[in-house]
């Protein structure tokens, strides 16, 4: 089995590397290389870096690092407590159960949630603080993406926790550790690889959230998803939708690089 | 000792409301008479009535379905081999380079794989639809399907298929004797992740549907833009209904087989987890 020549049923999976894996990485690049009229030009990269494009990319960041940060801060507690309870695995069950649920009609849900006449505005109400407006606000916009990416955050967190070896945790207490200095010096490092793949896979996708900028932030935050979106499918200008592409890729790759070099440290 | 257990559980039930209250908000509100989710009117199931007569919310969700099923199905027969490759690599450097690649779709933003596949489906001519939808169902669905495979080859033993080879088995028979028993769990927890995948697509599948063919998640995404209407929360809960019964029944059909519980922390942790 191991290495008489290429057996021909692994041909459909290295087509699939070649086809949709390599080629459209490759066609993003040369698409990236085209004006509005089909003419070979840099103009595209020109424009990128102009204010509005690099705005948009700080922009774009900045609010993928809010996101990350406060979907791990809430995460983290509730992670290591889910370890404590009894019953565990119900209870993780019941957070993985929302992802299940089209993140579209989740967000569609904080449209009534967070609107003018919604719980949170009569709520604000009663307490005397009058109307605010939430919907359409960067606010709203952390607040759902945070929601969205919770369970993503908290699954590999939990899984961190889970394989911690809890003598040590015991040694460090018996030795006088306080137990923010055990959480500190002890529980955090050791469980860092799950913070890690949880930063990843709510970092990432959070660059391209373009349905809940427009559903929940009525376009008032403008992020490089947003943009590809809006290049690729209303001003069909494939040519800037792609150079702003090869860009994210490029800064993604870097990202992983950075990232997948102290994984492989931590895990020899 | 006992107060900050106190504080644990307040905190835990304060992360699940918070979870579930947006689910159990639009349920509540689709039986509201009065058609806005502001006040509550009355008790009605006229939204419901208006999913069941809608024919073409009908057939998109039957194409929604179709195209999972279809989807993972093919998604994870390729993986099991892409997962046999990746195993079979001997040089280190080899098996990384393959696993890197592998891992490309399920890092890359979803607007990049959207963008990218939609350039890619235009060259080849292919009309945008039932097939290019298919197609990018599949493509984003192996790599994770392979993920959920590759651990239980790994803890396979190899003189099992040693053993099985000294004994005069076939490279067929090694394979489907041996190793996919083996691996049948990861075949289906593989599966699962595939069809929770493409149900769950929106970004991807918005970018290569083209027009007159459409998938759930789009549909939901261009009536929400036109403002709120109770037949999508009716919608949702039929939606939420479904999956607590295919969670429910995924759950009981994975206790009684093997060990307690592994069965759900499994696909968990592997959940979005890029290696």
């Amino acid at each position: 089995m191991q290495s008489k020549g290429r057996p021909y049923y692994l041909i459909p999976y290295y087509l699939w590397i070649a086809l949709f894996v390599i080629a459209p990485v490759l066609l993003i690049t040369y698409y990236s290389l085209f004006d509005l009229e089909g003419n070979l030009t840099l103009d595209n990269y020109a424009n990128f870096f102009t204010p509005v494009y690099m705005r948009m990319m700080l922009n774009s960041f900045w609010y993928a690092f809010l996101i990350t940060l406060f979907s791990l801060l809430v995460a983290y507690p509730a992670a290591y407590l889910l370890t404590r309870t009894k019953h565990k695995q119900l209870w993780l069950l019941l957070i993985i159960l929302p992802t299940w649920i089209n993140l579209l009609l989740k967000a569609y849900a904080f449209i009534g949630i967070f609107g003018t006449f919604g719980p949170i505005n009569n709520f604000f109400d009663l307490l005397g603080i009058g109307e605010q407006q939430i919907l359409f606000t960067g606010f709203s916009f952390v607040f759902v993406s945070v929601y969205i990416f919770i369970p993503f955050m908290i699954l590999p967190i939990y899984s961190a926790l889970e394989e911690l070896n809890h003598s040590l945790v015991d040694a460090a207490r018996d030795l006088g550790a306080s137990g923010w200095t055990t959480f500190r010096r002890v529980i955090f490092p050791l469980t860092i690889s799950g913070v890690r793949s949880g930063c990843m896979a709510v970092f990432i996708p959070a660059l391209s959230l373009f349905m809940i900028t427009r559903l929940i932030a009525g376009n008032r935050v403008i992020t490089l998803g947003t943009a590809i979106e809006q290049h690729f499918l209303v001003t069909q200008d494939w040519g800037m939708g792609s150079t702003v592409a090869v860009f994210l890729i490029v800064i993604m790759a870097l990202f992983m690089l950075l990232t997948g070099r102290s994984r492989k440290r931590g895990a020899a | 000792m006992r107060n900050k257990n106190k504080f644990a559980n307040i905190y835990l039930v304060l992360v699940f409301v918070v979870l579930y209250a947006p689910i159990f908000y639009l349920m509540y509100y689709s039986f509201n008479s009065g058609g806005t989710m502001r006040d509550f009117e009355g008790f009605t199931l006229d939204y419901y009535r208006e999913v069941f007569q809608d024919t073409r919310l009908i057939i998109i969700v039957i194409n929604t379905l179709v195209i999972a099923l279809l989807s993972s199905a093919i998604a994870t027969l390729i993986a099991i081999f892409g997962a046999l490759a990746i195993h079979h690599i001997r040089s280190r450097r080899a098996k990384n380079t393959l696993l890197s690649l592998n891992n490309v779709l399920i890092v890359s933003p979803d607007v990049i794989i959207g963008a990218s596949f939609l350039i890619l489906f235009t060259i080849a001519g292919i009309k945008l639809g039932f097939t290019s939808v298919l197609l990018s169902h599949v493509a984003f669905s192996i790599p994770i399907a392979v993920l959920m495979i590759l651990p239980h080859l790994q803890d396979m033993s190899p003189t099992l298929t040693d053993a099985a080879r000294d004994l005069g088995a076939t490279r067929r028979d090694v394979l489907t004797k041996v190793i996919l028993p083996i691996i049948k769990p990861g075949i289906f927890s593989g599966f699962f992740m595939a069809l929770t995948y493409s149900l769950d697509d929106f970004a991807v599948t918005f970018f290569v549907t083209g027009n007159g063919y459409s998938t759930l998640s789009v549909e939901i995404y261009s009536r929400a833009r036109q403002g709120v209407s109770l037949s999508i929360n009716a919608l949702s809960t039929l939606i939420f209904l479904f999956t607590i019964l295919l969670v429910v029944g995924y759950y009981f059909l994975n206790r009684r087989k093997a060990r307690p519980g592994a069965a759900i922390a499994e696909p968990a942790a592997e959940l979005g987890v890029p290696r």
